[in-house]
């Protein structure tokens, strides 16, 4: 597949067979053109790791467009345009699209300049504004009623004189729902690239002033504690705490069922009553964390499928009952965070660079917030209830015979979506049945089938020839894709795989490879968890095993910072672990050294 | 002028040379060296005046040309012969006899006489930079035992003074023979795990937040005479973590054998040659020592250490051999990294703002 010199060029990828008519769920605007070639294309697994349903290509499609404008268009950051997208065998491959003339980068940065430094210097009071424009997004996408089609409209209808028939509002609030996560995806850049920004000038300084510095200990400077991608796992703990004070820890034991034990509450008097107000609290809004990261229709939340909180909870009660709960250590974390930031000041010879040193710290911690917290308000409390909403219409669609079930909305693209609205408009209204339920089931099904033959193609991790720098803030922070990174993937080693050293230490344990959250009921303990990526909804699981090892991920991801909080070692972006290791396996994680080996 | 003062007592490079001020100073600063004591200059001077009492031969030394490579060697050859054979005045003999017999004893109850192992080790006295180039020229002899053994190594170390190399070196810079001095340093022998090298700042990088460190199995000297290639490790300052981790096929091993055994070059143990020679627990006690070191200088130190085997905690088993400022990267002045800017962001546009 590759050869010593590169990657192969996107013209020489082949159609997996089985599945040659993957180009039928994509959009044309994916597909790699011929002068693709001549670019360098990584595989976005962080985000896509799986062959994407077509509904799901939005979670590409939308955020493109929105991180694009928001740096060659909003900012007008001098080096950097966009990021294009492009979609072979149902994986998204991703470039940056550098500016590359002196004359141009010089004219884009007497743009960038006043723009960026208005955001910075205004960041707190332009946060706090962000939060309320993104809540209002989240009560709308709440809002929005995918019309039950009834027999025949309401009275109110007629007798306030409404007029409007609710098949209209088919098509309408299908809208907002897509207009809306376009909106939700350009505020979350809105703040993001800049942040990103912050964090590659510190990195950049350290390692300049420091050169064996280890990423992991730039962002243990860095790393904020407060941040609210702990609250679902704090508000689990608490609820646990609960159970036990309350008397109704008896409840949850190890494979309980979610609502049995909801059931069983309501039996349980007074404390019964009060355990439940408070769960039905912590509901909203913190379980709405997703149980992936929001790219995909089946990463669910947690009040989508309670089995994740409820797989933890017991785990919870146990801890709290033994005395063993091991609470963030906010105290402890704050003085290392210190401890290590005045370490390295100190080591700077001269005042000037002190000085700058904590310039760049203080930016650094004061986008801390938004980068960490814009997760939770964006890919998963929108995010989440945006594709309940999708799937509200998929019922629709199911009760009128147009897709078999639910889910399958999720294999049409939405511009289909639309078209199947439209159908099922005309036909309401008309009291036939839509079109659609002999037009769309055998092509929903065609692609289900292709999607599993696709699932087993193993996408070369880059395509084309590599370029000779790679300086886009968001790809070294966020993909954690370098020159040594690109290295690697030319070069695997057989025996080890190389990945971020994430959080310090070196162990030897059994791995239990998940590649899904709602699998982590599986994980025992003092296991080594092997997966693709984590996100907040995994918290629970980090505080049963010895140490994680991620596919995806740089020194900021969401397991490297949950690893260091544990004291665990990690090493995320392996590229392949999950495909690599087995569970049961024996390995060995070094987390100085970012290596994992398979011992036997 | 006192003949031999103990390690701990040992300062002024003028008296006690070098190696054995900066030992002294260890001591001094509550880092374990090995227990010993200095031959200073004024023996060496005793042994010289007795040897050379006109001062003739070391003039005429001083009278060669540097590019006279012959009469060099041969008038360097025959002062060399000299001095390794002179018996030692009285006084100086007695002094460092005595010095060695008490260590033989080690301070218990019983005053039983035993021959102490001990390192002898020549201390030039030469402070100038040249100083440092000079170290590799003069001599260290491991596993002396008994009275008679120790003066023979004590006059070859003085020996040393006058190899062709040093001679031709001094000739080159015009430097004078009269008033060349030599300590030397006798301590007790250590018999460690493994020992090696340190360096409190990357010798690859000069990244001043890790203390690098090479070792091997047994006696350091397998490492510094080149006859393995070390393990070897970086750990960070601040955080006590071990970012790089290279480990080596150890095969050779100089081992010391106690109570005159003396030191033995073979095959290392099959178990052992791809084993790594420090723990983690080590390695990273290791680097708070050598941080400790460099606080108390003041400045990146290059250091050479021993462990001992046993069960205390790994702090508690490390020796230091020597110490030295670190002299590469001292030599250069890098530009500084980053200069404060008027708003904290401009550090983020300028970075944007530079063309790839």
């Amino acid at each position: 597949m590759t050869d010593q010199q590169g990657f192969p060029l996107p013209s020489q990828i082949t159609d997996v067979p089985g599945a040659e008519n993957w180009r039928s769920m994509y959009q044309y605007f994916t597909r790699f053109q011929p002068d693709d070639d001549k670019r360098f294309w990584f595989y976005n697994s962080m985000h896509f790791p799986e062959p994407m349903p077509a509904f799901d290509t939005i979670t590409s499609e939308i955020p493109y467009q929105a991180i694009g404008a928001n740096t060659a268009r909003l900012f007008v950051f001098p080096t950097t345009l966009g990021i294009e997208h492009r979609i072979v065998n149902g994986r998204v491959y991703i470039t940056a699209n550098p500016v590359l003339d002196p004359a141009e980068i010089g004219r884009r940065a007497e743009v960038f300049g006043p723009r960026a430094g208005y955001y910075f210097e205004n960041w707190d009071s332009l946060y706090e504004g962000w939060k309320e424009r993104v809540r209002g997004l989240i009560d709308e996408i709440e809002s929005i009623e995918v019309p039950a089609l009834p027999e025949w409209e309401d009275d109110a209808v007629v007798f306030e004189s409404r007029g409007v028939a609710q098949n209209h509002y088919l098509q309408e609030n299908f809208a907002r729902c897509l207009a809306l996560y376009s909106k939700m995806w350009h505020h979350h850049t809105e703040m993001l690239m800049l942040g990103y920004g912050a964090y590659v000038v510190f990195f950049q300084f350290c390692t300049q002033a420091f050169p064996e510095i280890s990423d992991q200990t730039v962002a243990r400077m860095v790393a904020g504690i407060d941040v609210i991608m702990y609250r679902p796992d704090d508000e689990l703990r608490a609820l646990a705490r609960l159970a036990v004070d309350l008397a109704v820890d008896d409840l949850f034991v190890e494979g309980c069922a979610a609502a049995d034990v909801l059931t069983a509450l309501e039996t349980r008097g007074a404390a019964g009553a009060q355990w439940l107000d408070a769960f039905a609290k912590a509901r909203d809004p913190w379980f709405h964390v997703s149980t992936g990261d929001g790219f995909y229709h089946h990463h669910l939340s947690w009040n989508d499928d309670l089995t994740v909180p409820f797989t933890a909870l017991p785990g919870y009660v146990a801890a709290f009952r033994a005395g063993a709960m091991r609470d963030r250590p906010t105290a402890r974390l704050v003085e290392e965070r210190d401890r290590i930031a005045n370490g390295y000041r100190e080591l700077l010879p001269s005042d000037d660079e002190q000085a700058a040193f904590d310039q760049m710290l203080g930016l650094c911690r004061l986008v801390f917030p938004f980068v960490e917290d814009h997760k939770f308000y964006c890919e998963h409390w929108f995010t989440t209830r945006f594709f309940q909403k999708i799937k509200a219409f998929g019922s629709l669609l199911a009760r009128f015979g147009v897709v078999a079930e639910a889910d399958d909305v999720f294999h049409l693209h939405h511009s289909e979506v639309d078209k199947a609205l439209a159908d099922l408009s005309l036909a309401w209204a008309a009291g036939t049945p839509p079109i659609g339920g002999a037009h769309f089931p055998p092509i929903i099904a065609e692609r289900k089938r292709m999607l599993k033959v696709l699932r087993d193609w193993s996408p070369p991790p880059a395509l084309g020839p590599v370029p000779e720098a790679l300086n886009d803030p968001a790809v070294r922070m966020l993909w954690g894709v370098t020159a040594e990174r690109i290295e690697s993937w030319l070069h695997p080693d057989e025996t080890e795989m190389h990945g971020v050293a994430a959080s310090a230490g070196v162990v030897e344990g059994i791995a239990r490879v998940l590649h899904d959250v709602n699998e982590i009921g599986e994980i025992r303990e003092g296991e080594i968890l092997v997966c693709p990526v984590t996100a907040p909804s995994w918290a629970p699981v980090f505080g049963k095993i010895k140490a994680a090892v991620s596919d995806i991920g740089g020194a900021m991801s969401h397991a490297a910072i949950v690893a260091r909080e544990y004291g665990m070692p990690a090493v995320v972006g392996t590229g392949d672990a999950t495909k690599r290791i087995r569970t049961g396996d024996r390995i060995r994680v070094d987390g100085d050294r970012g290596t994992v080996r398979v011992l036997e | 002028m006192n003949f031999v003062v103990t390690l701990a007592a040992a300062s002024g490079a003028a008296t006690v040379g070098g190696k054995g001020a900066s030992l002294g100073e260890l001591a001094r600063a509550g880092i374990p060296v090995p227990p010993g004591f200095v031959v200073t200059v004024s023996c060496f001077a005793a042994a010289m005046a007795a040897i050379d009492p006109s001062g003739d031969l070391r003039a005429r030394i001083s009278a060669l040309d540097a590019a006279d490579l012959a009469g060099i060697a041969t008038a360097a050859a025959s002062l060399r012969a000299r001095v390794v054979a002179a018996p030692l005045p009285d006084t100086v003999m007695t002094a460092i006899a005595s010095a060695y017999g008490r260590l033989g004893t080690g301070g218990g109850a019983e005053e039983i006489m035993i021959d102490a192992d001990v390192a002898i080790r020549s201390s030039a006295t030469m402070e100038d930079s040249a100083a440092a180039s000079f170290a590799g020229l003069q001599d260290t002899y491991l596993a002396v035992a008994g009275a008679s053994s120790v003066f023979d190594h004590v006059r070859r170390c003085w020996a040393s003074l006058y190899n062709d190399e040093s001679v031709t070196y001094r000739r080159r810079l015009g430097l004078p023979e009269d008033s060349l001095g030599m300590a030397v340093v006798v301590q007790l022998m250590v018999r460690p795990r493994a020992a090696g090298v340190m360096f409190t700042r990357s010798p690859v990088s000069g990244d001043r937040s890790v203390v690098a460190i090479e070792g091997t199995w047994g006696l350091g000297s397998a490492l510094v005479g080149g006859d393995v290639t070390p393990d070897s490790f970086v750990v960070s300052k601040i955080t006590g973590e071990i970012t790089g981790r290279r480990l080596s096929p150890k095969g050779r091993i100089h081992s010391f054998l106690p109570n005159g055994g003396g030191v033995t070059v073979g095959s290392a143990p099959p178990a052992l040659v791809s084993e790594p020679c420090l723990t983690d627990d080590e390695i990273r006690a290791l680097a708070e020592t050598g941080r400790r070191v460099e606080a108390h200088y003041g400045a990146p130190q290059d250091i050479e250490w021993a462990l001992l085997s046993g069960d205390a905690p790994a702090a508690e088993r490390i020796v230091l051999l020597q110490s030295r400022p670190e002299t590469v990267w001292a030599a250069r002045a890098p530009a500084p990294v980053a200069a404060p800017k008027p708003r904290p962001s401009d550090h983020v546009l300028s970075l944007f703002g530079k063309p790839r």
